[in-house]
């Protein structure tokens, strides 16, 4: 309908006007396109099959060992945070009262922890976790810091999903005689499953692409964890390293293209998933 | 079952508050250790002589953040305009999935790329070394329109099409309804968008640490090295010991008082909008 209604005359601002937000979509296209071809053209030549052996030795730094610990960390992370961020979701869908002190309280953390930037998150894994709790550089205290800072994603991603669940489906649940918990758990979870694996998608981008908050969490040692209290570095943190020493930029293209790649799928499957859930509940 | 959900809602209150608590104690005692004043306002970073004045860094913060802004915001609020009134229907998904993806780049990416091809272009186009606050004030103006253009789209949205339709009437063209009857409407949506955006650029590590230059130097000249309240804790964390690390936990300390003053604007905007 809009477009009908454009036949009027132009006048010379409203030409500006249009012009600056044309230019403005193009360029925010453009600026991606230029980024990711850059990275690729000049990265893909510089991988080596060899860049992908089991062993980071300081002729060969490899990247597989880093990218061993960032599958583990993702997982263990997930593990941990989706419970919390799920059962506080229902809390604020299912339980709470609206407007009670404490949802506002919540909503108000929740909406603070996302805003933290994740250096801060390191510097507190590092105080709280490495330092107080004695876990020292390990893949644990990067794993419960990565957990905490997914935690707001999960939430608010799970909460939406809930939300979209028509209240039909949970008074035929109730109508046939199922409980409160039932109810959420047998008829409300599993229908908000495509929006909450969403919500994990897009933590796992979160969390490949983390670097500040695990070089003083997980450390930086180039060796596959043999198990979660030792330090381990992810693929980030592998091209951080890589990038601060100065003698690898070879390697480092390598792994922009890696991670690159990673996200891009990430991304992908990230769509795929809202397109499904978008003709869902119709 | 309730208490259970309960307790587990109050998970993000407890994480809060650990960090809040483990921070505060750990940067205040070492503030009135260096002294308030000397530590923020003290104009040398110098950590072999147990002089610590972050006055550089906290000044470098605040230039990399404006210059960000000077970049991104009007891209990013145009490009929401774009997307809300202006886009085909065919285009709309494709520019959506670039938006969501230059907000998936991990920010190692942005600053391998800023390293690799903007540094080494400005020093070709500006002289110098390319690195500096400029770049990253830049770099950081791309990292945030993801940021303010979806904020911006939804509370552009928000607006109803009756403002847009009532100026038609009166005679004015698409484009002045659209930017005076609309957009206004939308303000307090934006401006929130826009603090987010800010948020995140004076949050922003890794890409800012490989383009600033990292010099610990009063930023009088934007086209020269700076360093940042993020950059100084990331650089020296790793070696630092006794009072030069608690000076960088306080380094924190200060940017976790600007983010919360920051988060603390972005809520009381969206709850006035709500």
């Amino acid at each position: 309908m809009m477009d009908d209604l454009k036949v009027i005359q132009k006048d010379k601002l409203s030409s500006v006007l249009k012009a600056f937000v044309k230019i403005s979509a193009i360029l925010t296209m453009a600026i991606l396109i230029i980024m990711v071809a850059y990275v690729l053209i000049q990265g893909i030549p510089n991988l080596s099959l060899k860049q992908f052996e089991w062993k980071y030795t300081s002729d060969n730094v490899s990247m597989i060992p880093a990218l061993v610990n960032t599958v583990i960390m993702t997982v263990l992370s997930l593990l941990i945070a989706l419970p919390f961020g799920i059962g506080s979701a229902i809390y604020l869908v299912e339980y709470a009262k609206k407007g009670s002190r404490f949802v506002e309280v919540v909503r108000l953390t929740t909406e603070t922890l996302s805003g933290i930037p994740s250096i801060i998150f390191g510097l507190f894994g590092m105080l709280f976790l490495c330092i107080f709790c004695k876990l020292d550089y390990s893949l644990i205290a990067g794993v419960l810091t990565l957990s905490i800072m997914i935690l707001p994603l999960i939430m608010r991603t799970t909460e939406e999903a809930l939300k979209a669940v028509p209240d039909s489906y949970r008074e035929g649940s109730y109508g046939l005689g199922a409980g409160k918990v039932r109810t959420i758990f047998k008829i409300v979870l599993p229908s908000a499953l495509p929006g909450i694996l969403n919500g994990v998608i897009l933590s796992i981008g979160r969390i490949v692409g983390e670097s500040a908050a695990l070089i003083y969490t997980a450390g930086t040692l180039p060796q596959i964890a043999a198990n979660v209290t030792l330090s381990g570095r992810s693929l980030s943190v592998h091209m951080y390293a890589l990038l601060s020493e100065g003698l690898y930029v070879k390697e480092a293209y390598g792994t922009a293209v890696v991670l690159l790649l990673l996200v891009i799928v990430i991304n992908a499957l990230s769509n795929l998933l809202a397109k499904k859930m978008g003709g869902q509940h119709e | 079952m309730q208490w259970l959900f309960t307790a587990i809602a109050s998970t993000s209150v407890l994480c809060v508050f650990l960090i809040c608590a483990f921070l505060f104690v750990n940067g205040f005692g070492t503030m009135m250790k260096i002294g308030v004043v000397d530590f923020i306002f003290g104009t040398s970073w110098k950590p072999l002589n147990d002089v610590f004045g972050i006055l550089p860094m906290i000044l470098g913060s605040i230039e990399v953040t404006l210059l960000a802004f000077v970049f991104g915001v009007p891209i990013g609020l145009f490009c929401a305009i774009y997307l809300v009134y202006y886009c085909p229907k065919k285009v709309y998904p494709k520019l959506k999935s670039v938006i969501d993806l230059l907000a998936g780049i991990p920010s190692i990416v942005y600053g391998f790329f800023g390293l690799v091809c903007i540094v080494p272009a400005l020093r070709i186009l500006l002289g110098g070394s390319g690195k500096s606050i400029f770049t990253a004030g830049f770099l950081l103006g791309i990292m945030i329109l993801p940021t303010i253009i979806s904020v911006s789209e939804s509370s552009l949205k928000a607006v109803d099409p009756a403002y847009y339709e009532g100026a038609l009437a009166l005679g004015a063209t698409h484009e002045r309804s659209v930017f005076f009857a609309s957009v206004p409407a939308a303000k307090s949506g934006i401006i929130a968008g826009v603090i987010l955006g800010l948020g995140r650029a004076i949050g922003e590590t890794m890409a800012v640490s490989f383009v600033i230059g990292n010099q610990a130097i009063l930023p009088f000249d934007i086209f020269s090295g700076g360093r940042t309240l993020t950059t100084n804790i990331v650089l020296e964390m790793g070696y630092a010991t006794d009072l030069h690390r608690e000076a960088l936990i306080a380094t924190a300390v200060v940017l976790f008082l600007f983010i919360l003053i920051i988060n603390l604007a972005f809520a009381f905007l969206k709850r006035r909008i709500s």
